[in-house]
């Protein structure tokens, strides 16, 4: 048989070349004209190279906002995987009214916006007239989210657990599902312990989803921004400034547009490179399994 | 070992049975003896898998009771029944190596650590895995995994009774032949009571001394392979065993006669005041064509050769509706155009009332 050789094939991916192009390409090509040129008004620009990047690079402002950003992560990642498997492992295994019931429960936070998230614990975490602080004020824990820099983190990281541990839940959730019965007759039989079973069968069952759910709750809380925003709005001081909220400062408070966009496109490229790294992983892993 | 008793043994998935039609396992009185195989045999749905897993102590049955020897195990968990189950897809622990997963039973049960190594070595050589111990157990094919699955079955000297799920239903036809007839082998050697739950009739009436043959939620008969076939208590077995089934044909039976329409057919036996629906069941290997006009007038509608004998399946015209009958003729057999008739073989005919086998008197 013979191919007819032409360049048709280009105008099949002209579409999709163009919705890129013009959704991500031509808007980060904007940030990378900015972070190496600067600027003093007059729509003036003069080309500075590299040194935006230096600069950001050597920053002991952007150290600091990093490790407060890897640090939150770490903390969330550390109580939301556990828990969201312990959480699941205990939800009701039959269809019916109770797992429906506890579905529903469980997906509610997911569905609230975010900054009405960060709205809720801000108020629930007032001393004055929110649940939360009133009743710690009154046990006599001094408890201040605004001045306070540890119950600053302690009240980020309930809301964080609080709004994104059901994803986790459900996602392991939805693993524990498709384990077919017999593998717990099995188990039964074999007489398993509760750890052997959790460790031989359901850790390994869910291992696939559990990779995405610590994958997607990575990169989320590694650009958190909303509810802290809304919550502490970074402080008190730079306390709870995470990476996000300190670009944000840096472009639109301080109008500092090129190191700002020296500072984004490294912060793309990192979460891109850990993500693409999880993403490696979790195909490795499905090929050894099947 | 033990041998099994189920005492008025019934069993309801839904909470409030009302109807018979509610319960997947209408009342069962059996008793499997120590250290026979038995085959569970019965079409999907006919609450084989139930039974077992109530044998097993997965489920709790919702009347009765199960003794294992003379001891009420009814509310007894799994694991203090002692039994091994294989299940129809292969459960393996993908997490460890085949050695780990056969050692695995064992090791739950605390057992010496010389003794595991011996016996999983054996288990391994009886499965024919000897050479795969070290291997990962989740890169393995479906047959292999299932291997593991049979091993761990057996892999416990002392349990009261192994029982196997449509093992053998993921696995290659060829390995298949191979796996039951290790599995036949097996039984000899370690003389467990064995009860072997398939739909398939060549997989139960090769496995089993005995044949337990379910239909919806009863045991309608319990036989050796050749007792099913000659006389099938019920005509549900008629039609299940055998490939044709057995033919069942409406009759009218009177002392030692039977008669379908106007053709009559004598009987070995002497039946008295049948009443019911009475049926007359032969089973195509026990019909001759013939160009006797003496015999049952038929036409055949077409010939299946399917090797080493044809499948010949005719049609006799009764009133105005006709019935089917199937008969396997040998291969060499040629087949003319004034073979119009049937002959019955007199002592391989059954009669049936309400589907159920009737016994006769001796014929004088």
């Amino acid at each position: 048989m013979k191919k007819t050789l032409n360049q048709k094939a280009w105008f099949m991916v002209l579409p999709v070349l163009l919705l890129v192009a013009f959704s991500a390409i031509i808007p980060l090509m904007t940030v990378v004209n900015y972070s190496v040129q600067d600027t003093f008004g007059n729509n003036e620009f003069f080309w500075v190279g590299l040194e935006w990047f230096e600069e950001i690079l050597h920053s002991e402002r952007m150290h600091d906002a990093l490790s407060r950003q890897a640090m939150f992560t770490a903390i969330i990642l550390l109580i939301e995987i556990p828990l969201g498997i312990f959480v699941a492992l205990h939800m009701p295994k039959n269809k019916g009214f109770w797992s429906s019931l506890c579905l529903v429960l469980v997906a509610l936070p997911l569905l609230i916006p975010w900054n009405v998230v960060g709205t809720i614990w801000q108020v629930f975490g007032r001393v004055d007239i929110g649940l939360l602080g009133h009743s710690l004020a009154s046990l006599g824990i001094d408890y201040n989210y605004t001045q306070n820099s540890t119950a600053a983190w302690f009240t980020i990281i309930i809301m964080d657990v609080w709004h994104w541990t059901s994803l986790v839940v459900l996602l392991c959730y939805a693993g524990l599902q498709s384990i077919p019965d017999a593998y717990y007759q099995a188990a039964k039989i074999d007489q398993a312990s509760r750890w052997n079973v959790f460790r031989h069968i359901q850790l390994p069952k869910i291992k696939g989803v559990l990779l995405i759910a610590i994958l997607l709750r990575f990169m989320d809380s590694f650009m958190i921004y909303t509810e802290p925003f809304v919550l502490t709005g970074g402080g008190p001081g730079n306390a709870t400034t995470f990476l996000s909220i300190d670009l944000v400062k840096m472009a639109i408070g301080q109008f500092d547009l090129g190191p700002a966009a020296a500072f984004s496109l490294m912060y793309f490229l990192g979460i891109l490179l850990v993500s693409y790294v999880f993403y490696t992983l979790m195909v490795n892993s499905e090929g050894q399994g099947s | 070992m033990a041998k099994i008793t189920l005492s008025n043994l019934a069993h309801s998935y839904s909470k409030n049975p009302a109807s018979p039609s509610d319960f997947a396992l209408k009342t069962i009185d059996h008793v499997w003896e120590d250290g026979s195989a038995y085959a569970l045999l019965g079409p999907s749905g006919c609450g084989k898998s139930t039974l077992l897993n109530i044998i097993s102590g997965l489920l709790a049955p919702s009347q009765g009771k199960v003794l294992f020897d003379d001891n009420d195990v009814t509310n007894a968990s799994t694991s203090e029944r002692n039994i091994a189950q294989v299940f129809q897809f292969p459960v393996v622990y993908d997490t460890m190596t085949v050695r780990q997963n056969l050692a695995f039973p064992l090791k739950n049960r605390k057992l010496g650590a010389a003794y595991i190594d011996a016996r999983v070595k054996d288990v391994a050589n009886m499965i024919g895995m000897q050479d795969f111990l070290n291997d990962k157990a989740s890169g393995l094919t479906a047959d292999a995994k299932q291997k593991i699955s049979l091993g761990r079955g057996i892999v416990r000297e002392d349990v009261n009774a192994i029982l196997f799920d449509e093992p053998l239903t993921v696995i290659d036809p060829q390995m298949k032949w191979e796996l039951r007839t290790q599995l036949k082998a097996l039984h000899q050697q370690l003389g467990h009571t064995m009860i072997y739950v398939t739909h398939d009739q060549t997989e139960a009436l090769t496995f089993a001394d005995k044949v337990v043959v379910m239909s919806e939620g009863e045991v309608v008969q319990v036989g050796t392979p050749t007792e099913l076939f000659e006389r099938p208590a019920h005509t549900f077995v008629g039609f299940f065993i055998g490939s044709p089934g057995m033919n069942v044909l409406p009759a009218t039976v009177v002392g030692s006669k039977a008669m379908i329409g106007n053709h009559e057919i004598q009987l070995n036996f002497t039946y008295e005041q049948l009443s019911g629906t009475i049926e007359m069941g032969i089973r195509p290997e026990y019909i001759k064509l013939s160009n006797e006009p003496s015999g049952l007038a038929i036409k055949i509608d077409r010939v299946e050769d399917v090797g080493h004998h044809k499948i010949v399946r005719a049609r006799h015209a009764l009133d105005d509706r006709s019935l089917d009958i199937n008969v396997i003729v040998k291969e060499g057999l040629e087949i003319t155009d004034d073979m119009q008739y049937l002959v019955f073989e007199r002592d391989k005919i059954n009669i049936y009332a309400d589907q159920w086998l009737q016994d006769g008197k001796a014929a004088i």
